[in-house]
């Protein structure tokens, strides 16, 4: 009796490996690999590009395809993590991927492109904002439809410096990959602009249950403003701090925070803060179309970086189509020479792989909802 | 100089706070270390259960329309009972099945326990944060001093020492109490004297658990936000709180809380934020070094 | 039976009460609505159900083993270890487990290469805290902090002064083993949770440090670019360069079962024994504590320095949120879920406390709570690992 039961344990186990290993079968498919956290605490900023894949997939391939082969999707879970992202990218190489949507998270991207780049393949990431990622030029495979931290940093200081004339600025981060280097970039710029002091640069831990001695240290800097770098559960606490402890200054973020749900936490307290985000395409049709197929989909509104993931499936299946093959260096030469409209306007890319169209605005919290500041 | 004494008493306060919320869930700790000799880790959970809990029972309730103070009593009071009940569970499941295993591993089960919970409620609620409403209002009369002090943040002591004293009493002069300290000096003695180890076992979890609920409903309101991993981080530093006070015993834990607030709310204030946890973690390092057992833990000599 | 069913019946009505507010409530304060989920009580009574059965069960067929032994009529050894001790399977054994690594290459995706080469790093570094946790007794929870040392020498030494793969492996595990001994000096004194808490805080200071001392470790944005481990200078393919570090790792897990095996044998492993059981005796019989401690120590410390190193050659890219505490924590339960002590258990628990979450990929996002039930449920229904340490026994027979 326990024998056997060991023996089928044993049996089973073999059978799922050897099933596992077969399915990296050649097709006539073209397979396009979605890589980014899908579980954990981070997966609220992958799945809406999966959706934002399905859809362009689902469209491309009832029209018939591109030149003639259908399409196919193979996802898989990062959770954001270098260790796993680089598992899952040898999995998507080994199953054949030709190219590679996502990449969520800096970090983990970052660890994943070697790989992809060894096996010739195309990354476009919809979020991954790291400057090096494509100013290194260590990453030649490498795509995005979103604009770098750096140039968000400047459009921020320009802002606090120009539009709002601070002279006195506290930086603030929450140690993190992304907050860290925004906040870097931050104080880089306001030091180079020279209209503005930086009087406290410091980084919060994130997940910390009080932030008042931080808000107190802030408080006594003397600084008009804070310009925080990291997501918006660590903005709302620090927001609703100052508000709690009397303090205030105005509150500038980045795209981290310009999250609807950063509203909804902070409640009134987020009234009056700014933040950066991508470009409003609200009156885009395209944009329009795009959230529109979502909703009917799956009958719900899409979520982080939904448009700039459906932006860089358009544009890999046009480069696809263009250079009639998934050839690293004939996608390249499309993506760069090809003009392509998109939810995230019309856009083309540099031969760095930054997306020359896409860029930020600055964004002010009224009335409990962001509003575009032209 | 007086604006220094200004910044000085500010930090204070901030590090009292925060001493106080990691009391909250330090003493439930304390307990558990205390009679089983195990640490926890899925008491963070439970933590953040009250929380979840506290935040749905609060949001009905407002829903119905219910006055502000019958709505925070209500929501601690649904607080504390699921949290009591997860206790106690957990504790039947993950732990009492494991008495007489080898000692690292009903530990393994902890953590596998709050791996578990963590994703229990990702999966049935959101990952998403949740604004936790501010249960607690402003009182006027505490206004003059709000840049210093929050109300929040007086109720949150008041509580803790509250709760510190009773608990001490419950322990020193109660039947369940006596017989607490009984099962955490000798189990095998305790039963030999008539007492039922795993009814005091159980009325430990039951007690620790509802004292994270208190906690849970407490630090989301001061916080005002609450997803599913907000147990773990609290938990490891009420933990680091608990061992500096000498872990299992109740005024430790409190003591422990509070130095460890100060201590990260003035490195925050004087030196930098990046390395408050860095402080945080020396002066454990360096306390257990001259004091082996915690600041007011028994030295217990070891014999043959 | 109906015993059974009745306490199975209130078991799920327990639950039912236990999970109403998590599973049926979900509210929305923004918009003030209530989501009730009626369905979820039914799923779970129904499943609660089954499953309380289940565990009453096994829990009963444990007691009934357990019985068994104490009476100590019949101690069986399990046929993994009866396997080991019979000389001629032994070897037999070990050439089809050797062969079978050899070919794995040759059968698998390189995607399975890739979580395979991750299992092996996870057996070695299981072996080496099994030397401090489960031979000398020393309860650490910051083992990760050794294992981010090592990893962090390869890359900054590398980043700096371009040293290779094989120049860093010795400096990285020795670089390790020296943090061993700085820790080790002032808190190997303190005892049991004391020691597990201040070698946890360690654990957190490294990670901290890392994360916030830009100048020296480039924070939280990481090292990348690391170079894979080099073959003579030959280049190697992405798919040629994972089948090599595989193999890279099925030598070292060789080399780390011998030594360890080896050392357990020793004086030094008999002293570390010994001082597990009952420190004071141990003294009483001439076994220099301190002396003793450190050696497990540094000695633990040393092999997640090397794996350190090697993980950073594996990812090619490394930074502090590889380093958590979680870290350690998975690399504890590989050793107490193996069971404490036995290099065979721990070779188990390390493959599958590694390689189940990458086969649970399938359950999607119910794959890290099936992970949290598995641990619970393996420690409660064999608490003394999967393969319990079997004691060397000597016995004198007359007959010879």
């Amino acid at each position: 009796m326990k024998m056997r039961k060991k023996f089928m344990a044993t049996a089973l186990g073999l059978g799922f490996a050897v099933s596992l290993s077969v399915s990296a079968m050649a097709s006539d498919t073209i397979k396009i690999g979605v890589a980014g956290p899908h579980s954990g605490d981070l997966a609220s900023y992958g799945l809406p590009s999966v959706n934002a894949a399905k859809i362009v997939v689902d469209k491309i391939n009832k029209a018939g395809g591109i030149n003639g082969k259908q399409l196919e999707l193979l996802v898989e879970d990062t959770v954001c993590k270098p260790e796993i992202a680089t598992n899952t990218a040898t999995k998507l190489v080994s199953e054949g991927a030709q190219v590679v949507l996502g990449g969520i998270c800096s970090g983990a991207t970052k660890a994943a492109l070697p790989i992809f780049n060894d096996a010739g393949i195309l990354v476009m990431s919809p979020s991954a904002t790291n400057p090096a990622l494509t100013q290194s030029g260590e990453y030649p495979n490498f795509f995005r439809t979103i604009a770098p931290d750096d140039a968000q940093a400047k459009l921020d200081v320009d802002f606090a410096t120009d539009t709002l004339g601070y002279k006195k600025i506290a930086v603030i981060h929450d140690k993190g990959d992304y907050g860290k280097g925004f906040a870097e970039f931050a104080k880089q710029f306001i030091e180079e602009g020279g209209k503005a002091e930086v009087v406290l640069f410091e980084g919060v831990t994130p997940g910390g249950v009080d932030y008042s001695a931080i808000v107190q240290k802030i408080k006594k800097s003397g600084a008009e403003t804070v310009i925080f770098g990291g997501y918006h559960p660590e903005a709302s606490k620090i927001i609703s701090m100052m508000k709690k402890k009397r303090l205030d200054v105005t509150f500038i973020s980045d795209d981290g925070v310009k999250d609807q749900t950063f509203i909804k936490v902070a409640g009134e307290n987020a009234e009056g803060a700014y933040a950066s985000g991508p470009q409003d395409n609200s009156t885009n049709p395209l944009s329009i179309a795009a959230i529109e197929e979502h909703k009917t989909t799956f009958n719900a509104d899409p979520g982080a970086f939904y448009e700039n993931a459906y932006s860089a499936m358009l544009a890999m299946t046009n480069a696809i189509a263009k250079a009639g093959s998934t050839d690293l260096a004939a996608l390249k030469a499309a993506l760069e020479s090809e003009k392509v409209d998109t939810p995230v306007g019309k856009i083309s890319f540099d031969a760095k792989g930054d997306a020359i169209g896409v860029g930020f605005s600055v964004y002010q919290v009224k009335d409990g909802v962001f509003t575009e500041l032209k | 100089m007086l604006m220094d004494f200004d910044y000085f008493r500010e930090l204070f306060f901030s590090g009292l706070t925060r001493g106080a919320i990691y009391a909250l869930i330090a003493l439930g700790y304390t307990m558990v270390y205390g009679i089983i000799g195990l640490i926890n880790f899925a008491h963070g959970e439970i933590y953040m259960i009250g929380a979840f809990t506290a935040f749905i029972a609060a949001t009905i309730f407002s829903i119905l329309g219910f006055p502000a103070l019958a709505i925070i009593i209500l929501a601690g009071v649904c607080a504390v009972i699921w949290s009591a009940s997860y206790g106690y569970t957990i504790e039947k499941i993950a732990y009492k099945p494991l008495r007489h295993a080898p000692r690292l591993s009903p530990l393994i089960s902890a953590i596998g326990m709050s791996i578990f919970l963590q994703n229990y409620v990702l999966l049935a609620q959101t990952s998403d944060f949740l604004p936790f409403p501010a249960l607690i209002p402003d009182f006027d009369f505490m206004e003059p001093y709000a840049h210093i002090v929050g109300s929040t943040d007086v109720v949150i002591l008041a509580t803790t020492t509250v709760i510190m004293i009773i608990l001490t009493f419950i322990i020193k002069y109660t039947k369940v109490g006596k017989a607490m300290r009984a099962t955490a000096q000798d189990r095998t003695m305790a039963t030999l004297v008539g007492i039922n180890v795993n009814r005091i076992i159980s009325a430990t979890f039951i007690i620790g658990s509802s004292l994270a609920a208190v906690g849970g409903l407490l630090i989301a309101s001061h916080i005002g936000q609450i997803n599913f991993y907000i147990g773990f981080i609290a938990g490891i530093k009420a933990f680091t709180a608990a061992v500096l006070g000498g872990i299992g015993s109740i005024p430790g834990a409190v003591l422990g809380s509070v130095i460890l607030g100060l201590t990260e709310s003035f490195a925050t204030g004087y030196v930098s934020s990046d390395y408050e946890d860095v402080f945080a973690f020396s002066l454990l390092v360096l306390i257990l070094i001259f004091k082996p057992s915690g600041i007011l833990g028994k030295a217990d000599n070891q014999k043959v | 039976m109906l015993t059974e069913l009745r306490k199975s019946l209130i078991a799920s009505i327990w639950f039912a009460f236990l999970t109403f507010p998590i599973m049926v409530i979900k509210v929305n304060s923004i918009e003030k609505t209530i989501q009730w989920r009626w369905m979820n009580v039914v799923y779970v009574m129904v499943g609660i159900f089954f499953l309380s059965m289940a565990f009453r069960f096994l829990l009963k067929q444990k007691e009934m083993r357990a019985g068994k032994e104490e009476s100590g009529t019949e101690i069986k050894l399990s046929p993994i270890h009866q396997l080991i001790n019979h000389p001629t399977y032994r070897v037999v054994f070990g050439a089809a487990l050797l062969l079978f690594a050899v070919v794995y290459p040759f059968v698998f995706s390189t995607y399975q290469i890739n979580i395979m080469t991750t299992a092996l790093m996870y057996v070695v570094l299981g072996l080496g805290l099994n030397i401090v946790v489960g031979l000398a007794g020393l309860l650490d929870l910051g083992y990760v902090a050794f294992y981010a040392v090592g990893a962090y020498s390869y890359a900054l030494l590398n980043h700096h002064f371009g040293l290779g793969f094989w120049a860093v492996l010795p400096i990285g595990g020795v670089l390790a083993a020296i943090f061993g001994i700085l820790l080790g000096i002032p808190v190997l004194r303190l005892r049991g949770d004391y020691l597990a808490i201040v070698t946890l805080g360690f654990g957190e200071i490294i990670r901290l440090v890392l994360e916030n001392w830009g100048e020296f470790s480039k924070g939280p944005s990481g090292i990348s670019n690391i170079p894979r481990p080099g073959l003579f200078g030959i280049e190697l393919s992405l798919n040629d360069a994972i089948t090599y570090t595989y193999y890279l790792m099925v030598i070292f897990v060789v080399v780390t079962i011998f030594f360890v095996n080896r050392l357990q044998d020793s004086r030094l492993g008999r002293a570390w024994i010994a001082l597990r059981e009952d420190e004071i005796a141990c003294q009483a019989m001439g076994i220099d504590k301190m002396k003793t401690k450190l050696i497990a120590f540094s000695l633990g410390a040393f092999w997640a320095g090397i794996i350190g190193v090697m993980f950073a050659a594996k990812t090619t890219f490394i930074n502090p949120a590889s380093f958590t505490f979680l870290e350690s924590a998975m690399i504890l339960s590989i050793v107490v879920l193996g069971g404490m002590g036995s290099i065979v258990g721990v070779i188990l628990g390390a493959l599958i406390l590694i390689l189940l979450p990458e086969y649970l990929r399938e359950l999607s996002e119910y794959r890290m709570l099936a992970f949290g039930a598995a641990l619970v449920a393996m420690m409660v229904f064999r608490p003394q690992g999967l393969i319990s340490n079997v004691r060397r026994t000597y016995s004198i027979n007359k007959d010879e």
